[in-house]
């Protein structure tokens, strides 16, 4: 066994092929192009199908990782991603948003002297391969049952529970306050991370399966849940997201060239500004752009910034770059692409010419004090530091809260003191008699698969209150 | 859904009525609401005020005028198309109560959306006293809805082909002289509610005003739509579109309309072009 394991070790991480960056950077292609199958089976043969495999303590779907590596070993890439769906709907997205490094992988033995199992790259290839490929099996579905289900919210987490009911038999329905459904996934994360038909297809499969989906149907303005429950739904699941975009508070902001990553990235994505004058969106196309923040968000705006035809581009952070919050392969993809860095730096207002056109941002200089509540060192200002920075468009990607809308409008729905839904963590249950709620909208802003992970928790209880009663 | 029933040319074509089929909306519209249109797959997400609603026919009313690529390609629609998508009904309702004088100023367009907020105010039995505005007797709109729907009403024209002779302001100073007024609703062109709002800061009568930034969303998910008002930055999608008129920055609002300005003109150029 250790020789045999030795052995494989010997083989390396295999890298993912991808668009090279000085060209990527201008363009709206996927950047990772995939890997081809002799590389997906090279790279599981990397798994050392471990009887406690603590990979999956990373995962929060606890996916069944060696066995769909195996599978994938074995050449037989329809039964890996069969594997996957038992635990987890959306393998073609997780694979490609995922934070892997900090979940799966970052568990995977192998870290521990080398290079983990791609097990991300892994899942890309076996979903793609089955949306490509696959002979559009549908899972099998439970005999109707006649109980209806409104979702409130197409974002992973809605899609997910929708997802699931349909397969037990019940009547779905989806609402959507925008005009296509995805949620993140379309309006935000940009379509060289995340094909947009990718998400589509998987809303297809789900209509596919009898789910309908209503788009421009604002919860809370065009319908109220309780009207919901008048017109016969048994039970309601509120994933609706955190959608409330947080600004910096401070002067200058509503000068013109400064939008909200919310706002920024709506337009390039989901309105498809980047495609101007054939889509009629318009959006600022910044020469020096500086975005603030450097999470996912921060990354993703950087990086558009960059397509469209920005000269440089610089990411605001006021902690470390032990603290970046983004996905590591993000932050590699935009240093590669030429995204500038400024760390330890805050901004403290913004300057305009005549016009209330954006000029430039005046920022300040931080140094690293004792661990704040959240553990992270706290940033402390360096006084007279301060300096400006030249540009023409700025986007604020500090984070989102609690959009009120349709909290406001539901006056029995538990909210705590930031906005947000309370629901309970095992079950997703509301205060409100036949509500559950998931996703960014009760933990506020998370990640894809938590949103999937709460939606699946919800979706189980649902079904029991639908089977057993609340 | 969404399909046009009824289209009407008005000011000399420069504004355009249309009456769509959105049972839902009907159903939920109050007077003040707005609603988010998009013409096509390509189309830009464009936010109309409802001048009417039809609960029982199950329509919607907009009234528009056309300024630019978007409005342009609305106006092309013929009876019988449709709308892509419509979003609504968005944004809080106007406040409406019984408080006695009422004035409702409107100028250009703004009278669309001023009217059904008129007419409500004049059912509960307010004294509704309107005055209306447009640069000259062509472009002027809806004078005989805005008749039936005030006690009084006052028409201004910029140039004197109609009614009073200058701006609308002139004859809301007469009024606020000889009334007891309590509540002014000023809906139309930014500089217009601007002017309102500095005659009845004077006079301190209430007054609300209906802002129009530009929007993508809708729902309070973006920020594009902010205005400061008060000295605080609210969004006029979900906060608004009415606010208090003597609290907000009018300069700010219209320099924020002109972001988009050269990329407007190269839409609306190209779309002219084909
Ligand atoms: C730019 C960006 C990049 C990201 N990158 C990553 C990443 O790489 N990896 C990762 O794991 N996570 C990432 N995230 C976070 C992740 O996308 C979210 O945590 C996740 O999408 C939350 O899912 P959700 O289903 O709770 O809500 P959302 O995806 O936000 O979807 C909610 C949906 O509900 C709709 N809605 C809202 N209100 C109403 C209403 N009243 N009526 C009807 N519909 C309504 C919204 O329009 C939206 O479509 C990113 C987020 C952003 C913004
Ligand atoms: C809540 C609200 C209610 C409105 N109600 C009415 C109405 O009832 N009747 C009416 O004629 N107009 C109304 N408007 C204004 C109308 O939305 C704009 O005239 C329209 O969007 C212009 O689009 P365009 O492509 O034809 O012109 P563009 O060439 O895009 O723009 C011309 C000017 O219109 C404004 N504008 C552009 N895009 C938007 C946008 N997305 N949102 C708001 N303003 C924009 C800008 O000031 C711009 O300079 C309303 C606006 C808001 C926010
Ligand atoms: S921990 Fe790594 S090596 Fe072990 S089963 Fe999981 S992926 Fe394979
Ligand atoms: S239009 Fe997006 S927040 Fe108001």
């Amino acid at each position: 066994m250790t020789e045999k394991s030795s052995k494989k070790e010997k083989i390396p991480r295999q890298p993912m092929p991808e668009q090279d960056s000085q060209i990527r950077k201008r363009n709206f292609e996927e950047v990772p192009l995939g890997y081809t199958k002799e590389l997906a089976v090279k790279e599981a043969e990397r798994c050392l199908q471990c009887k406690k495999p603590s990979c999956m303590e990373g995962c929060p779907v606890s996916v069944d990782i060696p066995g769909f590596i195996k599978s994938i070993k074995e050449g037989d890439f329809a039964k890996a991603v069969r594997k996957i769906w038992e635990r987890n709907a959306l393998p073609a997205v997780c694979g490609r948003v995922c934070p892997q490094e900090i979940q799966c992988e970052g568990k995977c033995i192998l870290g521990k002297k080398g290079d983990p199992v791609a097990i991300g790259n892994l899942e890309k290839f076996v979903a793609d391969m089955e949306r490509e490929h696959g002979n559009g099996d549908l899972p099998p579905k439970s005999a109707l049952t006649g109980k209806r289900i409104a979702v409130v919210g197409s974002g992973p987490s809605g899609l997910t529970v929708a997802g699931d009911l349909v397969l037990k038999g019940h009547e779905v329905t989806i609402f959507e306050a925008f005009h296509k459904p995805g949620g993140v996934l379309v309006y935000g994360i940009p379509e060289f991370r995340l094909p947009k038909e990718i998400v589509y297809s998987e809303v297809n499969t789900l209509e596919k399966l009898g789910v309908k989906v209503e788009c421009n149907t604002v919860v809370g303005k065009t319908v109220s849940m309780d009207e919901l429950f008048e017109q016969g739904y048994d039970a309601i699941y509120v994933g609706v997201g955190a959608g409330l975009p947080r600004f910096l508070n401070i002067q200058g902001e509503n000068l013109i060239g400064i939008y909200s990553a919310n706002e920024y990235l709506t337009r390039a994505n989901l309105m498809k500004a980047y495609l101007f004058p054939e889509y009629d969106t318009p959006l600022v196309r910044g020469k020096d752009v500086v975005v603030f923040g450097a999470g996912n968000v921060a990354m993703d705006s950087a990086r558009t910034a960059m397509r469209l035809g920005a000269d440089r581009v610089r990411i605001v952070y006021r902690r470390s770059r032990d603290e970046m919050p983004a996905r590591s392969a993000e932050i590699h993809h935009a240093e590669e692409e030429g995204i500038e860095f400024f760390l330890l730096t805050a901004p403290t207002r913004f300057l305009g010419d005549g016009n209330a056109r954006l000029t430039d941002v005046e920022c300040l200089q931080m140094k690293l004090g004792e661990p704040d509540e959240s553990g992270r060192r706290r940033p402390i200002p360096i006084e007279g530091s301060e300096f400006k920075l030249e540009c023409d468009l700025a986007v604020i990607a500090v984070g989102a809260g609690a959009n009120p809308l349709l909290t406001k409008s539901t006056e029995d729905l538990k909210i705590n003191k930031w906005g947000y839904i309370v629901a309970d963590p095992e079950s997703g249950k509301t205060m409100k008699k036949g509500v559950w709620a998931g996703g960014d909208i009760v933990s506020g802003q998370a990640t894809v698969i938590l949103a999937m992970g709460a939606g699946r928790k919800a979706s189980d209880s649902i079904h029991q209150y639908l089977t057993w009663g609340w | 859904m969404f399909e046009i029933l009824e289209r009407q040319d008005m000011a000399d074509g420069t504004v355009v009525l249309n009456e769509i089929s959105a049972p839902l909306i009907a159903k939920k519209a109050k007077p003040g609401q707005f609603v988010i249109l998009k013409a096509n797959e390509t189309g830009e997400r464009i936010p109309l005020t409802m001048a009417d609603t039809d609960p029982n026919k199950g329509t919607i009313t907009i009234i528009y005028q056309i300024v630019g690529k978007s409005t342009a390609l609305f106006k092309s629609l013929q009876v019988g198309e449709r709308f892509q998508d419509v979003i609504g009904p968005l944004g809080e309702p106007t406040h409406i109560e019984k408080l006695g004088t009422v004035v409702c100023v409107g100028g250009g367009t703004g009278v669309a959306v001023l009217h059904p907020i008129t007419r409500r105010m004049k059912e509960i039995n307010n004294n509704v006293i309107a005055i209306i505005g447009a640069r000259n007797k062509d472009l002027l709109i809806l004078e005989d809805k805005m008749k039936a729907a005030s006690n009084e009403l006052h028409v201004c024209t910029d140039d004197g082909s109609y009614g009073h002779h200058g701006f609308v302001t002139d004859v809301l100073k007469d009024v606020l002289e000889k009334e007891d007024v309590k509540l002014v609703v000023a809906i139309g062109p930014v500089p217009m509610m601007k002017f309102v709002c500095s005659v009845t800061e004077k006079y301190k009568v209430k007054t609300f005003v209906s802002l129009n930034p530009i929007m993508v969303d809708g729902t309070g998910m973006c920020g594009c739509c902010r205005v400061s008002v008060g000295g605080k930055t609210r969004f006029a999608c979900i906060d608004g579109p009415e606010f208090d008129g003597h609290k907000v920055d009018f300069d700010e609002l219209m320099q924020r309309l002109q972001a988009y300005k050269e990329q407007e003109s190269v839409a609306y150029e190209k779309f002219l072009h084909e």
